[in-house]
């Protein structure tokens, strides 16, 4: 598969009023054509940073971005963003706030087709009957439904996940991973998925991209078989604890909790997953 | 509340929901409750006034009474018509300025925080300096500019609120509301008029409410110092020099009254513009 996205040895360095912040200090990241790639690591790593380079939100100061093989140089319309927090714009009912991208982005679709777009995109995530609603009208998770909706109307290249599912419970949380899978199924699309959650990572990508602490490099990378819908059953399989594991090790390591040495003793990949350290 | 894929429930029923046509919700506002509980509770005010004058005996030039006023609105109806007039259009010119030089100041504040550093303690010094004090320094920097003196009072006493208020509004607008619009190539003014500024409405409007009523304390100062002076504020003086005291307390009754219509005509601005605000209780 083509390489979509490919960043390649990415430094960035914030300046903060306290001086100099590196965030980012050799990181490679692939995402192929299609694919999903979770990106976890240690709390204040620079995972967010991550996604506003993507977005060309934020140039780096060294390395490149290229999303199609064409660096990025600023802001594309070609991106949809979804957050932890799901800003709907509360004036708006929830069919106006998914049809927003629409309104910025240039669209040869009339103004019926793309209406007919975001009702069927409701309906996908389980939102039908909801579109004349209001934001404050809904619960958490069916706002993360709606602002999912938002991120996609436009049919973006890349879809871009900026813990999405953080601040839900744990079985909404679960409901919106099945939907993950289902929306993937209806409307591919290439996917980075930023999260602190291990079993959300197996479960919904392909690729597993572990960052180190700050400054953040790519510390391993781990391929999870398997891709495609799956059900949660597969969480509970030993394959899926054996991966837990593996990630969970590498955490510890980035968290500065374990010896990066003792990486070589660290429990196998499951039959069938390739893993490749970053060393 | 359960959440499934294929059914989500409902947060409410579906005829909670039901949004009614705006009339419909401006009709319901200003229902049977919204509409009873005031005059009530006005009726409650005038009566124990009344009787709070009555039982104590107090001669009107203590304290007029209710029933003192109605002789003197029927005797100088047509002043008080004129007179509220005046003072009713240089009030609303001085908001009209204050809304927008204050929009003006809270955007500058609200994009630039060089701009919200300089200019804070400058504004807050200014709105500290009680307004009394200014009021002969216009009247003798613009001798004779009666209209022009007042609605400069009345812009000077209510543009604070509107300034801090609708700067606070963009400067607390979540960044990823922007990178949402940004990532998609929008400019700085399609985030401001798509976003920033609906967001600020709610802000914005609860800063209107309290201009209002410092309008018209700025208008009446005016009108009450400067000499020859119109509006209400210069019937208050004349009932003043005249020991009319039931003629001032009737005058004070129709600025409140001023006030508050005022007051709703906000109100229904503020439902029409920024009703999505609103909670419906649950």
């Amino acid at each position: 598969m083509e390489k979509l996205i490919d960043i390649r040895g990415v430094r960035h360095t914030f300046r903060t009023r306290t001086g100099l912040l590196p965030v980012l200090d050799g990181l490679d990241v692939a995402v192929d054509e299609g694919g999903f790639t979770a990106v976890v690591g240690p709390s204040g790593c620079g995972k967010s940073t991550l996604t506003r380079l993507i977005a060309g939100l934020l140039i780096p100061d060294e390395g490149e971005v290229n999303v199609h093989g064409e660096r990025i140089t600023g802001p594309r319309s070609n991106v949809g963003m979804a957050f932890q927090n799901p800003v709907l714009l509360e004036w708006r009912t929830i069919l106006r706030n998914v049809l927003l991208p629409l309104e910025i982005v240039p669209t040869k679709l009339p103004r019926k087709e793309q209406e007919a777009r975001a009702r069927r995109l409701l309906s996908l995530v389980g939102l039908e009957g909801f579109e004349d609603k209001r934001p404050s009208e809904l619960s958490g998770g069916m706002r993360q439904r709606a602002s999912l909706c938002r991120a996609l109307i436009h049919q973006p290249e890349v879809l871009i996940l900026d813990e999405p599912f953080g601040a839900l419970d744990a079985f909404t949380r679960e409901d919106l991973w099945q939907t993950m899978h289902e929306v993937k199924r209806q409307e591919p699309f290439t996917g980075v998925l930023i999260t602190h959650d291990l079993r959300e990572a197996i479960f919904l990508a392909d690729r597993v991209v572990v960052l180190s602490g700050r400054p953040a490099r790519t510390q391993y990378v781990l391929e999870v078989p398997d891709t495609g819908p799956r059900d949660l059953d597969h969480l509970y399989t030993a394959e899926a604890a054996e991966m837990l594991n593996l990630l969970r090790h590498q955490i510890e390591i980035a968290q500065g909790r374990a010896p990066a040495e003792t990486s070589a003793e660290a429990p196998a990949p499951p039959p069938g997953a390739a893993a490749r350290g970053m060393h | 509340m359960t959440e499934t894929t294929t059914a989500p429930t409902p947060v409410t029923r579906p005829e909670e929901i039901a949004r009614p046509s705006l009339g419909r919700r401006v009709a319901g506002a200003l229902g049977s409750r919204a509409v009873l509980a005031p005059i009530i509770a006005t009726l409650v005010l005038i009566a124990f006034w009344e009787a709070l004058v009555w039982i104590n005996g107090w001669p009107n030039y203590v304290m007029a009474s209710p029933s003192d006023l109605v002789p003197a609105y029927a005797r100088y109806w047509e002043l008080f018509l004129v007179m509220g007039w005046q003072t009713l259009w240089r009030t609303v010119l001085g908001l009209v300025l204050a809304v927008v030089v204050g929009v003006g100041l809270g955007m500058i504040m609200g994009f630039s925080r060089t701009m919200r550093d300089a200019l804070y303690p400058l504004l807050v010094g200014f709105n500290a300096i009680p307004k009394a004090t200014v009021v002969p320094i216009v009247a003798l920097m613009f001798v004779g500019a009666h209209d022009f003196n007042t609605v400069l009072i009345a812009f000077m006493i209510s543009f604070f609120p509107i300034a801090v208020s609708v700067s606070i509004g963009l400067s607390t607008l979540e960044p990823e509301y922007r990178d949402i619009l940004r990532s998609l190539g929008a400019s700085q003014s399609t985030i401001f008029w798509k976003i920033a500024l609906p967001k600020t409405l709610p802000e914005f409007f609860g800063a209107l409410k309290v201009a209002v009523t410092l309008a018209f304390i700025g208008t009446n100062l005016m009108e009450i110092v400067s000499p020859h002076g119109r509006g209400l504020g210069a019937l208050f003086d004349s009932g003043k020099t005249n020991s009319d005291y039931p003629l001032m307390f009737a005058v004070l009754i129709a600025l409140a009254f001023l006030g508050i219509l005022l007051y709703y005509i906000v109100i229904v601005l503020e439902k029409i513009f920024a009703g999505w605000a609103e909670r419906s209780p649950t």
